[in-house]
């Protein structure tokens, strides 16, 4: 009854083929768009914008381009790391060679670059599948943070290896550097993820996705209907390194303004966290792909909050704690939902049809 | 050489011809010496006991496998090696023994993939989703509904084709084939494991679309009834070689055939 489908009748293509077919959907998404673009920025704080906010929207940029690869065409990545590095340091490097070019510009050619560079790392996925491109794409994580660590041009020989994000207006507005106010970064941010979720949304409903379906279903088949393998798989490795080098980019001029290769891209810090974002949210799912990431950001805020503020334990304590605790639920949530949050939603949708009167 | 070639040709001229195909991995000789023709708009029909090769016939047709010597003659061109990419643009669609659908994906969605040859928006207009982009996809839609009425598909458009029946499974790959509007259709075994009711529906839509859409027909099957019934002309094979071919009349009474099938009395 809360969510009920009857009476809602189509009666063109085109209005079965939308995104949200559904009234409640539509509504349900107005809203959320209402909050996120008018009430939000208005009682912004610097601690909901770093703790919460635009890690939230860059991990979900992340995540759709790992779901992308991974969730839609089957291809396991754990270079996440890598990739979100090329775009962190493109950035840079772009930033330095050309002072005056809009920020928005640069993180786009910095997504560019990466999508290159993806393209040339998904090579090898024409001839090996499962674990041994996973390990194959693993190699593409050490070796770029060991590039961008060992070659000084990177980081324009500064002595620390580090680089940091000078500022950037957009609309005369800082976004990056350390007087961009909470809301101008939150909503650069936002706009960048509606853009290029509402793209990537598309690209999934239409021929491309369904290419990259087919060849993560049956490969043989898919090759015998007209779908080129190589051609395919490599436009995943591009579109999906394009918005995981986005949310590197993202990640070192909005978010952190200053990073270090080794620590910041790290592994055990982007790769395998990006990659249970959307295992916990759903692979193949859009919708997946934010839930994990929202998932994955509040889950050791949540965790502190519960253990250091209301049980008492010392912060270090609560540290060590929250490491178990992440790998247990991990466990639990593969063994009991596979198939992630969003199957746990449509199950809640599917029961909020019927409500109250299941049958 | 390409899907209008094949439709160039008048019905009943042949379509493709196979010269002297040999298929062998290692050493097991999959098809030793095989020639025939398919004519145009006929239900053709490969036969024989089980590791006879016609499998890797069909997949040598379809350019899936590459014959160790021999030609394929499309159309009245030659060609020796192709990619199942260039099979499946001159307009040959087929279906597998063992179902090969994707499984993830709806039933609609699977027989949308059949489209996707004749789909041209580039990815940036995809991604746009806007004018062009978004015609062209309410357009092959529609072309897939068409195959969706015909296949009585209606009722599972939205559900994922891995929890369907096996019957289900057998047509929605069919119509996946159909959706690709092929001038030539492969199919292996589409009525394996079926019962009777359920060959009939298959039978009846195979005819169909021989008789309406005038598709030729190349199909492997076992049900010698159903062979015999459907189809105007048939090869047989035996460990790789043909041993007879013919209309269905001449296929039943020929003496190598029915060694093969039933065996032979030793020589006294």
């Amino acid at each position: 009854m809360l969510y009920k489908e009857t009476g809602q009748y189509k009666s063109t293509y085109k209005s079965d083929h939308a995104i949200f077919p559904l009234i409640q959907d539509k509504i349900a998404f107005s809203t959320l768009m209402f909050i996120a673009f008018l009430i939000i920025p208005f009682v912004i704080n610097s601690y909901w914008e770093k703790a919460i906010l635009v890690p939230f929207l860059i991990f979900s940029l992340a995540a759709i381009g790992l779901n992308i690869l991974t969730g839609y065409c089957g291809q396991v990545s754990l270079g996440t790391g890598g990739f979100m590095a090329v775009g962190a340091f493109s950035t840079y490097k772009i930033m330095t060679y050309f002072p005056d070019l809009n920020i928005m510009i640069i993180i786009l050619i910095s997504g560019l670059i990466t999508a290159a560079v993806g393209i040339l790392f998904g090579l090898p996925s024409l001839r090996i599948k499962g674990f041994y491109l996973a390990v194959a794409t693993l190699a593409s994580q050490f070796f770029l943070v060991w590039l961008f660590n060992k070659v000084p041009w990177f980081y324009n020989y500064s002595d620390t290896g580090q680089i940091t994000v000078s500022e950037r207006l957009m609309f005369g507005v800082p976004v990056t550097g350390a007087t961009a106010p909470p809301y101008a970064t939150y909503l650069f941010c936002l706009i960048l993820v509606v853009l290029l979720g509402f793209a990537a949304k598309n690209l999934i409903r239409s021929k491309m996705g369904r290419s990259w379906m087919a060849i993560r279903d049956m490969d043989i088949a898919a090759e015998i209907i007209g779908v080129p393998p190589l051609k395919t798989k490599l436009s995943a490795f591009a579109i999906s390194s394009f918005y995981i080098g986005v949310a590197g980019a993202l990640y070192f001029a909005v978010f952190l303004g200053a990073i270090e290769v080794t620590e910041s891209f790290d592994i055990m810090t982007i790769s395998f966290p990006v990659l249970f974002m959307i295992i916990i949210g759903g692979l193949g799912s859009m919708l997946g792909s934010f839930l994990g990431a929202a998932f994955i950001v509040t889950l050791p805020i949540g965790l502190k909050f519960i253990m250091v503020d209301l049980v008492g334990l010392s912060a270090v304590t609560a540290k060590h704690f929250e490491i178990t605790i992440w790998g247990l639920l991990m466990i639990i949530f593969l063994i009991v939902e596979p198939h992630g949050l969003a199957r746990l939603w449509s199950i809640a949708k599917e029961k909020l049809r019927r409500w109250p009167f299941p049958y | 050489m390409s899907l209008k070639d094949l439709k160039d040709i008048p019905y009943g001229k042949t379509a493709i011809e196979l010269k002297n195909i040999f298929l062998a991995f290692g050493g097991v000789k999959a098809l030793t010496d095989v020639s025939f023709d398919v004519k145009k708009g006929e239900v053709f029909a490969i036969i024989g006991p089980n590791g006879a090769g016609k499998s890797s016939m069909l997949n040598v047709i379809n350019g899936f496998y590459k014959p160790t010597s021999g030609t394929i003659n499309f159309a009245g061109t030659d060609r020796g090696e192709m990619e199942p990419e260039f099979a499946a643009k001159s307009g040959i669609a087929r279906t597998f023994q063992n179902i090969a659908l994707f499984k993830g994906m709806s039933t609609l969605d699977n027989l949308m993939t059949g489209r996707l040859l004749k789909q041209k928006q580039n990815f940036l207009m995809q991604a746009l989703y806007f004018g062009p982009a978004e015609k062209e996809e309410e357009e092959h839609r529609e072309k897939v509904e068409r195959v969706i009425d015909f296949l009585d598909l209606q009722s599972i458009r939205r559900t994922p084709v891995g929890s369907l029946p096996y019957g289900l499974q057998k047509r929605v790959e069919l119509g996946r084939a159909l959706a690709m509007e092929p001038e030539i259709l492969l199919l292996d075994e589409p009525m394996a494991g079926m019962n009777v009711e359920e060959k009939q529906d298959m039978s009846r839509f195979v005819l169909t679309v021989n008789n309406e859409l005038k598709t030729t027909i190349v199909l492997i099957e076992h049900d010698m009834g159903v062979v015999m019934d459907i189809s105007d002309r048939i090869v047989v094979l035996d460990y790789g070689k043909k041993i007879g071919s013919g209309l269905p009349n001449e296929i039943r009474s020929n003496k190598a055939v029915i060694d093969a099938y039933l065996g032979v009395a030793e020589d006294e």
